[in-house]
């Protein structure tokens, strides 16, 4: 529960948030998972009849996870007046993951340089079957009090 | 030491950086990297991570607010390398 500050700082919220808890987290890395509710909407669509959590949101799991919650833990407190965004991805996947299905991400540091953060990021289910792997890069963006 | 930079050693460096609209044909001393090359944030940094190991200097956060073009950078380089 140590890390609860860190998901609480989190800018995402539902149904657009794919982190439940983070269980490691150090200046290499983090390790964090999550689990997929069978009531997600996007289940509905894909695919129509054959629910299958799409690749994209599997990569958003890992970013979120893997680039947002750790910057956050790497940048304290410093971090609150930016948002990380996405700035590339680079993903294979290997196993599908269904409906209710947990995962866990984890994500090594390549670098975190002027506002760039690299990892590379791992997804494993609940057999510690490999789902997906890559490389994401985030970039630290001011956000404006608007 | 590595030899001092030139303009098509760092051509090299930001080529792959370039979006699909802008050949390299377009790049001169002067191109600003953002706002002329739309060069985004993120490879900004991929090229000043580049320039660091071709040329083996470390790049601080000013550094990189100072290098916006092609030019600069080169000042800069030349700077960083006369003082290791």
């Amino acid at each position: 529960m140590k890390f609860r500050s860190i998901i609480e700082k989190l800018p995402y919220g539902e149904p657009f948030l794919f982190v439940d808890e983070i269980h490691e987290a150090s200046q290499e890395g983090m390790r964090g998972s999550y689990t997929f509710r069978e009531d997600l909407d996007f289940y509905r669509g894909h695919f129509k009849e054959v629910p299958i959590t799409p690749g994209v949101i599997l990569t958003e799991c890992c970013a979120q996870i893997g680039l947002v919650c750790f910057a956050l833990f790497l940048m304290k407190d410093s971090i609150s007046r930016s948002i990380m965004v996405l700035s590339s991805s680079e993903m294979e996947f290997y196993h599908a993951v269904l409906p209710g299905e947990g995962v866990e991400v984890i994500s090594r540091k390549l670098y975190f340089r002027f506002g760039k953060l690299k990892c590379e990021v791992k997804m494993y289910n609940a057999d510690k079957l490999l789902v997906c792997k890559g490389q994401l890069s985030g970039m630290l963006k001011p956000v404006s009090d608007g | 030491m590595e030899k001092s930079p030139n303009y098509d050693d760092l051509l090299q460096i930001i080529q792959p950086y370039l979006p699909e609209d802008v050949a390299s044909d377009q790049v001169g001393p002067k191109s600003h990297f953002v706002e002329e090359l739309n060069i985004n944030s993120a490879h900004l940094v991929d090229i000043v991570l580049d320039v660091e190991d071709k040329y083996d200097i470390i790049l601080e956060n000013e550094d990189m607010d100072q290098m916006q073009t092609v030019e600069k950078a080169i000042d800069l380089i030349q700077k960083k390398l006369a003082a290791k």
